[in-house]
């Protein structure tokens, strides 16, 4: 007596009520909606509300930054993925929300399902999507005065937080990414150039 | 324990509590910042990121198999499970291309059960013992801690760590079982099912314990669900959901999983998600893991010296396919002691992970904190957490 729905009937009936839905596949064929930021709050309470649907359980709520991923043409945007799960019928569903880099804002759904009000404020943190509408969105893991998203491809490493270095005088990982105050490499004959540890 | 005083009706002076960071009840480093009127609380903020280390991040900067020891880090009292989690996670993403299709041998299927529920056990063991010492009662956590002990021994024979164990490797696992490792595990399950009997009669049918968590802070099955409860925390208030046996992984679809729920089992006093139902539940679920262990050591085929072997080995050679693995993402869940540990991979075809992304129990069991404590007992928030066994380095990855 299963009443789960594979995923193309689950499409079928969230397109007939929000045609500017799209039907999309991931590089290796797991499939997924594509949805417009502004429509997110009605597609999200049509899947939890809906009887054939009963999407009750918002599983995981995460996201990605697409700038380094390779695309053709390259994306510009975060990609914000919500994995839905439901306990009524057994089904799944990954919708996917992009919100582009430089503005990055997404209609917060914690109204729907509570625990987004927690996924939403780690989203926020490590990636620097604004969920509007969120009743307290503030960082989570990081420090409240921490600067930029550590999840983000072009994170620059902090060189000390609040006045307190990160590396000792002399000491740098090789492979990091450069750092604000970085001097320019250095001739290879002169000696090893200490890099200026400043504070933020 | 119902009471007649609510917050509305006392309006009194408030006191502002900080409760943490370093408290022990708080089980790591977790703060609260409580607000009580008198003897009841008024609000209860949870500030997490004490012990946040950036392990997502450190995913996108180490190759596919470097990942598998900070995966320990994530949840140390689970650490097989754990290991087991993100590498059926890269699994699934190797399979859903032929090219790259990886078939862990059936003998390393069987060790993954036996070493992720005897974890189990010892995980579970710790939250029921670490629960009835935040109460008052210390002699429970003893009992559970040299129990625990004796998997920890096995455990070090079998990878030569205590805690962290890096042995689940994508494609199967570090070592072949030890000699003797068998009747060793089966010597371990006999007494433990004694000294479980013994266990019980000391704490679970204590009326004094049993009173202190019975109706305390229950949560309705539709709460449980709307706040992401997963786990032990989910069916104790009822919900028949597990993951071993609704969507199984590994083996798990081979093996009769039986998912014991809450039942309001404190009796006269007791509701459905109350905190003595999450406690029981655990200890059902540890009836449960013992049995599957018997069942996996049954299906446990001979070893052969071919360690690539299908039947016998014990680890696939996955070496080239990490190289090259497929472009695209996958979402896998497997139920961890504390819940669903999920993970969400994005690959872009090269030999480091594009995202890793864990999602964690304990994390999403803190969301509901704040609604919960509001109404209780200050002596009632222990209780609370411990009845969640929540562990902080999962929270804050």
């Amino acid at each position: 007596m299963s009443t789960a729905l594979a995923f193309a009937a689950i499409a079928e009936q969230v397109k007939s009520a929000h045609p500017s839905v799209e039907a999309r596949e991931s590089d290796n064929r797991q499939p997924w909606l594509l949805v417009p930021a502004a429509d997110l709050p009605a597609v999200a309470r049509l899947l939890r509300d809906a009887p054939a649907l009963r999407f009750d359980s918002l599983a995981d709520l995460t996201g990605w930054d697409l700038a380094k991923f390779p695309a053709t043409p390259p994306s510009t945007d975060i990609a914000v993925a919500y994995y839905l799960h439901s306990l009524a019928h057994r089904h799944h569903l990954t919708l996917k929300v992009m919100a582009p880099r430089d503005a990055a804002q997404v209609p917060s759904v914690s109204g729907v399902w509570a625990v987004a009000n927690y996924f939403e404020r780690e989203v926020y943190d490590l990636l620097g999507v604004a969920f509007t509408g969120h009743p307290n969105l503030k960082r989570i893991m990081c420090p409240d005065d921490w600067i930029g998203h550590p999840l983000r491809k072009d994170y620059v490493y902090p060189q000390a937080y609040n006045g307190i270095a990160h590396l000792r005088d002399g000491q740098h990982f090789e492979d990091a990414p450069p750092r604000v105050g970085d001097p320019p490499p250095a001739p290879a004959a002169a000696a090893p150039a200490k890099p200026p540890v400043k504070s933020a | 324990m119902s009471t007649d005083v609510t917050v509305e009706t006392l309006g009194g002076e408030r006191m502002k509590l900080n409760m943490g960071p370093h408290h022990p009840a708080t089980h790591g480093v977790l703060r609260l910042m409580v607000e009580t009127d008198g003897e009841i609380v008024a609000k209860a903020v949870p500030d997490h990121g004490f012990l946040h280390r950036s392990i997502e991040k450190i995913g996108e900067c180490v190759e596919w198999p470097m990942f598998v020891p900070y995966t320990d880090r994530i949840d140390y009292v689970c650490a097989m499970n754990a290991n087991l989690a993100y590498c059926v996670a890269v699994e699934k993403l190797l399979n859903t291309d032929p090219a790259t299709a990886v078939q862990v041998p059936l003998r390393a299927e069987c060790i993954r059960i036996i070493v992720a529920e005897l974890n189990r056990i010892s995980s579970h063991l710790v939250a029921v013992g670490a629960m009835s010492m935040d109460l008052g009662a210390y002699t429970p956590f003893l009992h559970g801690i040299a129990q625990r002990e004796t998997v920890n021994d096995i455990f070090e024979k079998l990878c030569g760590q205590r805690l962290t164990y890096n042995f689940v490797t994508i494609g199967g696992v570090a070592f072949d079982l030890h000699k003797g490792a068998e009747a060793e595990i089966t010597a371990f399950l006999d007494a433990f099912e004694k000294e479980m009997i013994r266990f019980n009669k000391l704490i679970t049918a204590n009326t004094i314990f049993r009173d202190r968590c019975a109706g305390v802070a229950a949560i309705s099955a539709a709460d449980a669900v709307a706040y992401g409860l997963v786990g032990p925390n989910l069916r104790g208030s009822g919900v028949d959901w597990d993951i071993r046996r609704d969507e199984p992984y590994g083996i798990y679809d081979r093996l009769a999983v039986r998912v014991p729920v809450g039942q309001g089992f404190a009796g006269r006093n007791g509701r459905v998600g109350d905190c003595y139902d999450r406690f029981v539940v655990r200890l059902l679920e540890i009836n449960e893991s013992v049995r599957l262990v018997r069942e996996a050591l049954k299906m446990l085929p001979a070893p052969v010296e071919k360690k690539t072997d299908a039947t016998g080995g014990y680890q696939a050679d996955v070496a080239k396919q990490l190289r090259k693995p497929p472009k695209g993402e996958v979402r896998v869940r497997t139920e961890a002691p504390r819940g669903e540990m999920g993970y969400v991979i994005v690959s872009d075809g090269s030999k480091t992970p594009y995202r890793v992304r864990c999602r964690t129990g304990s994390f999403t069991a803190c969301s509901i904190f704040q609604k919960l404590m509001r109404g209780i007992f200050m002596a009632d928030i222990v209780t609370v957490i411990g009845s969640f066994d929540i562990v902080v380095p999962e929270i804050d990855r």
